[in-house]
């Protein structure tokens, strides 16, 4: 579309373009400069003396040195893991005992005396509400002690900082210095973080941004990762060590995931987005003393309840779905056994098994269900009965004791934990994050090679642990 | 933004009695009066302020960039409704990238009836720079001069006052984060979009004469062809820049579209 009166005004904007020769730009910025540089001048009154101690710089010298800054990064990450770890068992306990071992028989007590239907029951209370009471009792307490603390840690100000000690490293492997701002992002929420990825010009490095957000662990992932490694990892050193090595394992999970977003975006930048990284201005924000109720308030409503309300959402009708292939029987075998039975092999030889990798797919909308997903299928499938029953006896039992329980009878290993840990980081992004990606790229190619490619880096990753494991320990 | 006790019958209609003036409406925007942009530099506190006007909670965070699509929410004050849109930050509207793009479109396209510039008082020069460039696009603007308690704290005294006679815009001293000044900062918005207070932005100097021509010329055309658009000069200094987004508004007609339409704000929900 052209108008003529358009066309005429740009025939004047190019004559006098040729006229004012081509320095336009710098004698704007320069007149701008100088005119908010006398108007602020005018209005600033700067104290008489500079303080002789600033705060901020002095934090700042220590957590962006050199030497200390990526100890610290780890040890801050460390320590609010293990605060989660440790505290989340106290909740997770509770609403474990209320939820599952005094309501759920509750619930088919009542069901029993109705005389309802014993598919509608199983529907609804071995289906919805199991699923839903397992996602709430399982994922609720991590994430609730855990996203106030990160909160408070990116209200602090410390994420520019991690932007600031990662930048140079991220431009060694070709990429954008601000994709660690993007990949900070993405720790909350994958789907956020391409989204953020706005913040980078140069498309080629936007792109290597999205393909490699899915390696941020997000906020789907990281209980999946403290119950797993609180169970089979925690418990291989006496209990008063527990916490710690848990916590150490899923820093170890989480910092794997951003070598492995270096190591993609370096490839990536030297084959099929080949170029040179951008320079770009980062400002180091002041500190500021984060408002604590606020954060607790935000976090907990905004972030737990969401993520809660999401997993919820695809908790209950994935619950009915688990029941259905559990139940309905085809040649005198529940469907899903065929399914758990197809996919086994392949799964064994990932370290994994095929309860878990039917999981995965049924969690491909929400990476927060693949626990519960994993724990109904071993109990509705494994043909696990007692699960909540006699709920006196189990009052002492945690939640973590249980469901480690429920896992171990499902057939886990330390192996399997391992290979759990490593495919959650290492798989496929969820519905909400390809999409977000096919909205943000507009190509199809590049959403299919987002995810799949850590879809088979997964696959390839877990192969080859699993098979060396099998050599080393047998 | 504490209501201290019912205000007396006498106070009620007083423009100082503000706290129970102010409905914050979420994102409920039925019908606005008037539609106001928040634009500033990255993490001066944007979206803490449109938080506070809209009892929303967009996500806040202690780092520049979070904001990076522009997000929408509204509130009432006096009998008047106000879409308040809260725009990512950019360090100036002459660059490119995505983030400030949507943020220059927003300005210059979906002409709010209120620009506030989120400016950080602590780092005064540099988000002036900024909101010199804001003021270049439109005359109604409105300086929240944030983050006044960082600044105590650092022992700087900035005069606002002395600012505003400046800058030819009111400028209202504020510490968001704990909700000081935010009654001022509405009133003085509902003065500027209801036009009783007349803004008299400074313009940029110092630009040479034989571009200071140019521009002018410049300026003539533009608003020979598109009568009726209200920045003519920053069109004019963007053209002469060689903006390839500003040519194509200019070769598809765009901007004469925009001329038409007089009732500002009645654009916003096209240009996305």
């Amino acid at each position: 579309m052209t108008s003529a009166a358009g066309t005429q005004v740009l025939a004047t904007a190019t004559a006098l373009r040729w006229k004012i020769g081509g320095n336009l730009h710098e004698q704007l910025v320069e007149a701008i400069y100088t005119d908010a540089a006398r108007i602020a001048d005018r209005a600033v009154t700067r104290p008489d003396r500079k303080p002789r101690f600033d705060l901020d710089r002095t934090i700042d010298r220590i957590v962006t040195s050199r030497v200390w800054g990526f100890p610290i990064m780890v040890v801050l990450l460390g320590m609010v893991i293990w605060i989660t770890v440790t505290l989340a068992n106290i909740p997770s306990a509770f609403l474990f005992t209320l939820l599952i071992d005094t309501i759920y028989p509750f619930l088919k007590q009542v069901a029993a005396n109705i005389g309802l239907a014993w598919w509608i029951e199983g529907i609804l209370i071995d289906g919805v509400y199991l699923a839903t009471a397992w996602v709430i009792s399982v994922m609720l307490p991590p994430m609730a002690i855990f996203f106030p603390l990160f909160t408070l840690l990116e209200d602090f100000g410390y994420l520019p900082r991690v932007a600031f000690n990662l930048d140079s490293t991220f431009k060694k492997a070709g990429a954008h210095g601000k994709q660690s701002l993007s990949m900070a992002m993405g720790f909350g929420c994958n789907a956020a973080g391409v989204i953020s990825t706005r913040i980078i010009d140069s498309p080629r490095e936007k792109l290597i941004a999205i393909i490699t957000n899915n390696f941020a662990l997000c906020n789907g992932r990281w209980p999946t990762q403290i119950i797993i490694a609180t169970i089979f990892i925690g418990a291989l050193v006496p209990g008063y060590m527990a916490g710690a090595a848990a916590a150490l394992a899923v820093v170890g999970v989480a910092v794997l995931g951003v070598l492995l977003t270096l190591l993609v975006s370096w490839v990536l930048s030297r084959s099929v987005l080949k170029g040179e990284a951008s320079t770009f201005s980062l400002e180091l924000p002041p500190y500021r003393p984060p408002r604590v109720m606020q954060t607790l308030y935000t976090s907990i409503i905004d972030r737990t309840l969401i993520v809660l309300w999401r997993a919820i959402v695809f908790a209950a009708p994935a619950g009915a779905v688990i029941w259905l292939i559990s139940n309905v029987t085809i040649g005198g075998a529940p469907i899903a056994e065929y399914m758990i039975n197809f996919l086994n092999p392949f799964g064994l030889l990932l370290g994994l098994n095929g309860v878990i990798l039917v999981a995965f797919i049924v969690a491909i909308p929400a990476n927060e269900i693949v626990i519960p997903t994993i724990l109904m299928l071993t109990v509705l499938v494994g043909g696990m009965t007692g699960v909540g029953e006699g709920a006196g006896v189990m009052f002492e039992l945690n939640s973590e004791a249980a469901t480690g329980a429920i896992l171990r009878a499902g057939g886990w290993t330390l192996l399997t934990a391992v290979s759990v840990m490593l495919f959650s980081l290492i798989h496929n992004p969820c519905s909400t994050t390809i999409y977000t990606t096919y909205k943000e790229t507009g190509s199809k190619r590049w959403t299919t090679i987002t995810a799949l490619l850590p879809l088979f880096m997964g696959f390839a990753i877990t192969f080859f642990v699993a098979q060396i494991w099998r050599l080393v320990v047998g | 933004m504490t209501a201290k006790g019912l205000p007396s019958s006498d106070c009620v209609d007083c423009p100082v009695h503000l706290a129970g003036n102010l409905l914050k409406l979420g994102v409920d925007m039925k019908d606005w009066d008037f539609v106001v942009a928040l634009a500033g530099n990255p993490n001066t506190g944007k979206s803490t302020v449109f938080n506070a006007l809209t009892g929303l909670r967009q996500h806040t965070g202690n780092w520049p960039g979070k904001t990076v699509a522009r997000a929408e929410g509204g509130y009432e004050f006096a009998d008047k409704r106000y879409k308040l849109v809260d725009l990512p930050g950019t360090y100036s509207l002459l660059s490119t990238t995505q983030d400030e793009e949507i943020a220059r479109d927003f300005l210059l396209f979906g002409r709010p009836d209120v620009t506030v510039v989120v400016v950080d008082a602590n780092r005064l020069e540099r988000n002036l720079n900024l909101a010199l460039q804001v003021m270049e696009i439109t005359d109604r603007v409105v300086i929240c001069l944030n983050l006044m308690d960082e600044a105590r704290r650092h022992g700087l005294e900035v005069d606002a006052r002395r600012l505003a006679r400046d800058l030819g815009v009111p400028v209202v001293p504020t510490s968001a984060r704990y909700g000081e000044g935010m009654d001022d900062l509405v009133h003085m918005i509902d003065e500027v979009a209801a036009g009783r207070f007349v803004c008299k932005p400074h313009r940029i100097e110092y630009l040479s004469r034989s571009l200071k021509k140019a521009v002018s010329k410049l300026a003539a055309e533009v608003e020979a062809q598109f009568p009726g658009l209200p920045n003519t000069r920053w069109v004019a200094l963007r053209l002469l820049d060689g903006d390839p987004q500003m040519r194509q508004a200019v070769r598809s007609g765009e901007l004469g579209e925009l001329a038409q339409q007089v009732g500002a704000g009645a654009l916003i929900g096209e240009v996305a």
